[in-house]
């Protein structure tokens, strides 16, 4: 079964607290990689959220396990906000590895 | 310490507030002020505020201050940062909409918190409230990860009904944009203004040379406030130690500005040979009349800012060797 996580629980409905985003990235979304296993970042109830959070949260991920780690990560329930964020950082992370 | 306080909030005008500053003696800080009128932008009271905790309380001195239009300084909380008690008598409850007075932030606690409350002081639509939130998150995580400010980050906001502009004001008292930078880029930061240039360039952060940042920064906030300026037509000034970096505005027949991940490209002023302020200062003058939804912003955004990786890593390519 894969790992879900909602992230308004823990950073409300504006996500930019980075200490957030580290704490669940090192806590939660790595070891679950580590093992092969799949998670869900689910952003329901969140209307945007930052850069620095969103690179906070998924770069580490995409720099150890590279663009594996993409199958891995499942993004759901994301405002357009939400959405345009991940996906520039996905983006310049997948290019700066490359 | 001297600060002339200004009579226009634009700030394009900000150069005329800069001539009258005067950092020298911090253990006192004069405030003069035209005695007819007062009108200033927020991001003066929050470097007056970072000027009057250098100095302290009990030396804290206003000349002169008998503009009426003066109580906006009591209604914006700058007596909260001095002895000297307000000539003017306001009544706060009159007025709780359409700014945030000064406050201090000194943790990421306090930020989550300062950033979930001052929407509804500003009673703005909620499509138009998630650049403010972007803008605020961004500056204000920077100041605490960045700065080593000693006194946090003191911010100040207010909403402009006539212009439909919030101007936001950010300042610290703490190493400076070109401190910050000196462990990885020292040759792109040796002056002032040369290092703000720098920090503006997206992938560039003060913490690694390692393209896509480390775990925690990607050198790429200042970047995206810029740009979210630049799109709304909305000015942006940045101010350390010697340097200024004013974005201008674009002309109102252009829709679509392009972004540039060089701020040399950007349409702008700058200046090396400001009064010295040891600190970092940040206005944005943020326009809501933009019609282009936020997403498509940052759309244009992510565009620009893969490129400028895609270029900065052929550059580093080597070059076969042809004989």
């Amino acid at each position: 079964m894969k790992k879900v996580i909602q992230i308004k629980k823990l950073a409300g409905e504006f996500a930019e607290n980075k200490d957030v985003a580290k704490d669940l990235r090192v806590n939660q979304i790595i070891p679950t990689l580590s093992e092969h296993n799949s998670i869900v970042l689910d952003f329901s109830g969140i209307s945007g959220t930052t850069q620095s959070f969103i690179h906070a949260l998924i770069s580490e991920p995409i720099r150890q396990f590279g663009d594996d780690a993409l199958d891995m990560m499942e993004f759901k329930n994301c405002s357009d906000v939400v959405r345009e964020v991940v996906r520039t950082v996905c983006e310049y992370m997948q290019e700066s590895i490359n | 310490m001297k600060v002339t306080l200004s009579n226009s909030d634009y700030l394009r005008n900000f150069d005329r507030f800069i001539a009258g500053l005067d950092f020298s003696n911090p253990e006192i800080l004069h405030i003069h002020s035209n005695p007819n009128w007062i009108n200033v932008h927020p991001v003066v009271l929050t470097l007056v505020t970072v000027m009057a905790m250098r100095a302290g309380k009990d030396n804290v001195k206003f000349e002169n201050l008998t503009a009426t239009s003066g109580s906006y300084l009591d209604r914006m909380g700058l007596f909260e940062f001095t002895s000297q008690e307000s000539p003017y008598n306001i009544h706060k409850k009159e007025e709780t909409g359409r700014f945030i007075p000064v406050t201090l932030i000194k943790n990421a606690t306090e930020q989550s918190k300062f950033i979930t409350d001052m929407i509804p002081l500003l009673h703005l639509p909620v499509d138009k409230t998630d650049a403010i939130k972007y803008t605020l998150g961004e500056l204000l995580r920077n100041v605490l990860e960045h700065s080593e400010s000693n006194v946090g980050a003191v911010v100040a906001a207010q909403y402009y009904k006539k212009s439909n502009t919030v101007r936001i004001g950010i300042c610290d008292s703490g190493i400076g944009i070109k401190k910050s930078l000196q462990k990885y880029w020292a040759s792109h930061a040796k002056t002032d203004i040369d290092a703000i240039k720098w920090a503006l360039v997206p992938g560039i952060s003060g913490t690694t040379r390692r393209e896509g940042g480390t775990e925690d920064n990607a050198g790429a906030g200042l970047f995206f406030i810029k740009s979210i300026a630049q799109v709304a037509r909305s000015y942006f000034m940045i101010y350390t130690g010697s340097g200024i970096f004013k974005l201008l505005l674009h002309d109102k027949r252009i829709e679509n500005p392009r972004l540039h991940s060089n701020p040399d490209d950007d349409r702008h002023s700058e200046r090396d040979d400001a009064p010295y302020f040891q600190g970092t200062l940040v206005a944005i003058d943020l326009s809501l009349e933009n019609k282009s939804e936020f997403t498509l912003l940052l759309s244009s955004i992510r565009e620009v800012y893969g490129r400028a990786v895609r270029d900065r890593k052929i550059k580093k390519y080597k070059e076969p060797k042809f004989i």
